[in-house]
């Protein structure tokens, strides 16, 4: 059966680079004097350093345990020393340092205990697992954890498995290659997986532009059944996750959903192989194929341990003189290497030497004229223009409506761009800091929060005070209210029944207080008047009592105007 | 920041603007055919005054100068003033019309890019408003003689009947209108001088040379298939529709999509990137909307041409129509959009 293919809407066409680098098999990069292995590698927290300075380890032991479920283990790529377990910037646009494993190797390639497994009789749940601790994550450059993508949706499972070989980043051939010379491996790997997700049906894309590939995938897996091969049309992005589901099963997966909850996932040709070496031979992921070209002497694809340092791999290739700068990635969407002391991560699946020649400098950004080729352009099928305005105003809740949380960052929009304009870092920018506002809003909510139930807290509090204060001098009130009663006017019944009885204790409670404290001021202040002599004594005593003839007089209320 | 993608396409904004000028030369080599070479004098005061204008505003609002000279966009604006004047109108309408394009509609707005109004069309309409008689002083179909050209152009000598007369579709509104013409529609066109075989003597040739160069621009992916194909579609279909009810009182389609500025304003007035509608269904509803103002305005209105009337008018729409037309994104074609960060 052949499946008829979707479209997608966009895409560019930019010349593809390939045949540079294809010409010679994969190689195996030397080892280098030192391995830098970042900790974190795939989304979802920093696994936690299992190693110490000075430990001896072994190729494939685990180094970094994964922090919950969300993310995967990391490995040792070869037998050594670790020399520190430190800060190290990372090969990452952010240019930040993150903790690496720094590992001098024994040149002995010593591997652990590796033992394969019977995945056919193991469930679903120990696979999984296995892939955690096997460090497998996505090798088409997200990383994100392969374990974490076969977990079966709340709609049900994963009825359609996706196998991405489509590779439409120009210069990339990483994954070409990969399909020509490791079919069998991919294809167990597929096996896997597919056991895994109890899938249906497998569909391999690869893009028109690959015929070997093409070929030896499709007699690799002419022996079994449901697995289609099937070539898409070659045009940026096709490689693309959502791009290629849409192609091959006619889904859109929008922003934020996981393919399972469609019944469709996908997964890279690299990340098949890797499963299949994680669980038939027991090897977790310590390598991976990377594509060096670009404005280089000798292009090609080497197999290269993780954390290997990139000017290392630069000696195998040697940059030309006039390269200025090098880049992590594809021309479209990789990023410019800060240096190239960085570590080889799981995600580089190219370093590309660039130069003015080969990646000319873009003329200056003139204003938008609205011409509507970025939309033309989008795979996502947004209104990039529309976009810039509102990046660029910084009306992020504009932005956010027309959205853009949908772009996949492909860049095609500046790519067709006739005004130069950076249009995916105006993206970036207005994602980013709608992401620290979401954060600063969140903080703030909780600071809100925390301050709510303090002040209902303290209200709990005072109320209970009052109560307790109410209960302890009900029978004061008694006492101090009680006898008053029949002494004052006559009160009528309504009165006493209106007065709330807390405010009778309260009242008893502050005239008995402040009876208190005269006597204790009484008490204890020497008072001036204790040394006089006698005639000024009574000329006190005198004052005093007129003065209390006084008070009781304006005690009583005047019964008439006098 | 400096990132991705690290490839561009050799486009820019001079190129796209390069490739509209580019369209338009076989549209003015039959202009010069058939009414001299008043046209390129035109074209050339225009474009000076749009340059000077444009250099002039440019060093005021502090932007670089050559940068902005050279992208083409002024030159654009002046070419389409001068080809929607009559080429014998006095050199300082020309002058000051592009002018006032240049410095109020275009870079009082923000300049490049921000201009709400076709600064084109801004500067036909304030010039028939305020010179209606010399904005309908068109060259008669015989008056090709370029020494006579100028002397009209810079007043040396006043334009007399013999060498001016009314466009077609002037003619064909006044006489549709004066009281004692009674004619109709068939009797006109086929009796006046004016009227070639289908819109005019001259302007159906002229505006065939820019349906020509605008499927040019067509196929170079400059402008989209929308606004020409909605512009005269719905512009056919309201002159088909009234025509067929009483065609002694209303013109035909053919007359309406070939005569005037219909031709020009579908493929290169219409289409302006910066003050038109940018999605595909807005595009449709602007140029309908183009195209219902134009024959309402030819038909009962008081100016020869409603073109552009109508497209100020309907750039007036533009940003409700853009966002009354936003297409559903990748993912999201049920309508819902739940963009969290």
């Amino acid at each position: 059966m052949i499946a008829a293919l979707f479209k997608f809407r966009g895409g560019v066409k930019p010349a593809s680079h390939k045949d540079e680098s294809t010409q010679a098999p994969i190689a195996r990069a030397p080892l280098p004097p030192r391995l830098i292995v970042p900790l974190r590698q795939s989304a979802g927290g920093t696994p936690q350093p299992l190693v110490t300075a000075g430990q001896k380890v072994l190729k494939g032991e685990r180094i970094g345990a994964p922090e919950s479920d969300f993310s995967a283990a990391i490995h040792a790529p070869t037998s050594g020393k670790v020399l520190a377990v430190e800060p190290r910037l990372l090969p990452h646009p952010s240019g930040l340092a993150a903790p690496c494993v720094v590992i001098e190797p024994d040149g002995e390639e010593r591997w652990i205990d590796r033992t394969s497994v019977s995945y056919a009789s193991e469930t679903p749940d120990v696979l999984r697992g296995l892939l955690r601790d096997a460090g497998i994550v996505g090798l088409g450059g997200a990383t994100f954890p392969s374990h974490l993508k076969l977990k079966p949706g709340t709609s049900g499972r994963i009825g359609t498995l996706i196998i991405n070989g489509a590779e439409c980043e120009p210069w990339i051939t990483c994954d070409d290659l990969l399909m020509r010379e490791r079919a069998d491996e991919i294809v167990s790997g597929i096996a896997i997986l597919r056991h895994i997700a109890s899938a249906d049906r497998v569909l391999v894309g690869i893009e028109d532009n690959k015929p070997q590939a093409i070929a030896v995938l499709r007699a690799a897996t002419a022996q079994s059944a449901g697995i289609e091969v099937m070539p898409v049309p070659t045009r940026y992005p096709a490689g693309g996750e959502k791009q290629l589901i849409r192609v091959l099963t006619g889904i859109e997966i929008p922003y934020g959903r996981f393919g399972t909850e469609f019944g469709v996932q996908c997964f890279n040709v690299g990340t098949a192989c890797s499963v299949h070496r994680a669980v038939e031979l027991g090897e977790p992921l310590v390598s991976r194929i990377v594509t060096l070209s670009g404005n280089v002497e000798h292009p090609g694809n080497f197999e290269v341990l993780v954390g290997t340092p990139i000017d290392e791999l630069l000696k195998l290739v040697k940059p030309k003189a006039d390269t200025d700068r090098f880049i992590m990635g594809g021309p479209m969407m990789g990023f410019t290497l800060p240096r190239t002391d960085l570590p080889v991560t799981k995600a580089a699946n190219c370093i590309l030497a660039a130069s003015p020649a080969l990646f000319p400098p873009q003329g200056p950004e003139m204003p938008c004229i609205r011409c509507g080729a970025c939309t033309r352009a989008c795979p996502a099928e947004l209104q990039p223009h529309e976009l810039y305005w509102f990046s660029r105003a910084k009306n992020f809740g504009k932005a956010q409506e027309y959205g853009i949380f949908d772009c996949i960052e492909c860049g095609c929009c500046a790519y067709v761009c006739p005004s130069n304009i950076r249009l995916v870092d105006y993206y970036r920018f207005a994602k980013s800091s709608m992401r620290t506002l979401e954060r600063d809003k969140a903080a703030s909510d909780a600071a809100r929060m925390r301050f709510e139930l303090r002040n209902q807290r303290e209200e709990r509090d005072k109320a209970e005070k009052a109560a307790r204060l109410a209960a302890k001098t009900a029978a004061g009130r008694q006492a101090v209210v009680a006898p008053a009663a029949p002494a004052s006017t006559p009160a009528t019944p309504e009165t006493t029944v209106s007065l709330p009885p807390l405010d009778e204790a309260k009242k008893a409670l502050i005239a008995a207080a402040i009876a208190r404290a005269q006597a204790q001021k009484e008490g204890v202040q020497p008072k001036n008047i204790d040394n006089l002599t006698p005639e000024k004594q009574a000329e006190i005593r005198e004052i005093e009592s007129r003065r209390a003839r006084v008070r009781e007089l304006a005690k009583t209320p005047p019964e008439e105007p006098v | 920041m400096n990132g991705s993608p690290h490839l561009h396409l050799p486009i820019s904004v001079r190129l796209v603007m390069l490739k509209v000028l580019a369209a338009l030369l076989p549209g003015i080599a039959v202009y010069v055919w058939f009414f001299g070479a008043a046209i390129l004098v035109q074209i050339a005061l225009a474009s000076a005054a749009a340059l000077a204008g444009e250099a002039a505003m440019l060093r005021l609002r502090g932007k670089p100068v050559g940068l902005f000279l050279a992208d083409g966009s002024a030159l654009v604006t002046a070419w389409l003033i001068a080809l929607t004047f009559p080429p014998i109108v006095p050199w300082w309408l020309t002058v000051s019309a592009t002018l006032f394009a240049i410095v109020v509609a275009k870079h009082l707005y923000g300049g490049l890019g921000q201009n709400p109004f076709n600064p084109a069309m801004v500067a036909f309409c304030i010039s028939i408003i305020a010179f209606p008689a010399l904005m309908s002083q068109w060259p008669a179909v015989g008056f090709t003689d370029f020494a006579a050209q100028m002397g009209v152009v810079f007043q040396s000598q006043s334009p007399q009947d013999a060498v001016t007369m009314a466009t077609p579709l002037d003619a064909l509104r006044t006489s549709l209108h004066t009281p004692e013409a009674r004619a109709t529609v068939a009797g006109i066109l086929g009796s006046h001088a004016t009227f070639g075989n289908i819109g005019g003597k001259g302007w159906e040739w002229i505006a065939l040379a820019y349906l020509a160069g605008g499927l040019w621009l067509l196929q170079q992916r400059i402008i989209t298939w929308h606004v020409p194909v909605a512009f005269l579609g719905v512009l056919a279909l309201i002159a088909t529709g009234f025509s067929l009810g009483n065609p002694e009182r209303y013109a035909g389609p053919t007359f309406h999509v070939i005569t005037g500025g219909a031709m020009l304003g579908a493929f290169f007035i219409a289409t302006d990137p910066v003050s038109g509608a940018t999605t595909p269904r807005g595009k449709l509803i602007f140029a309908a909307g183009i195209a219902l103002l134009t024959w309402i305005i030819r038909t009962f209105g008081a100016y020869p041409d409603g073109m552009a009337f109508g497209v100020l008018l309907m750039n007036l729409c533009v940003p409700l129509i853009d966002m009354g037309t936003q297409p559903p994104v990748f993912g999201h074609k049920d309508g819902k959009r739940d963009g969290a960060p």
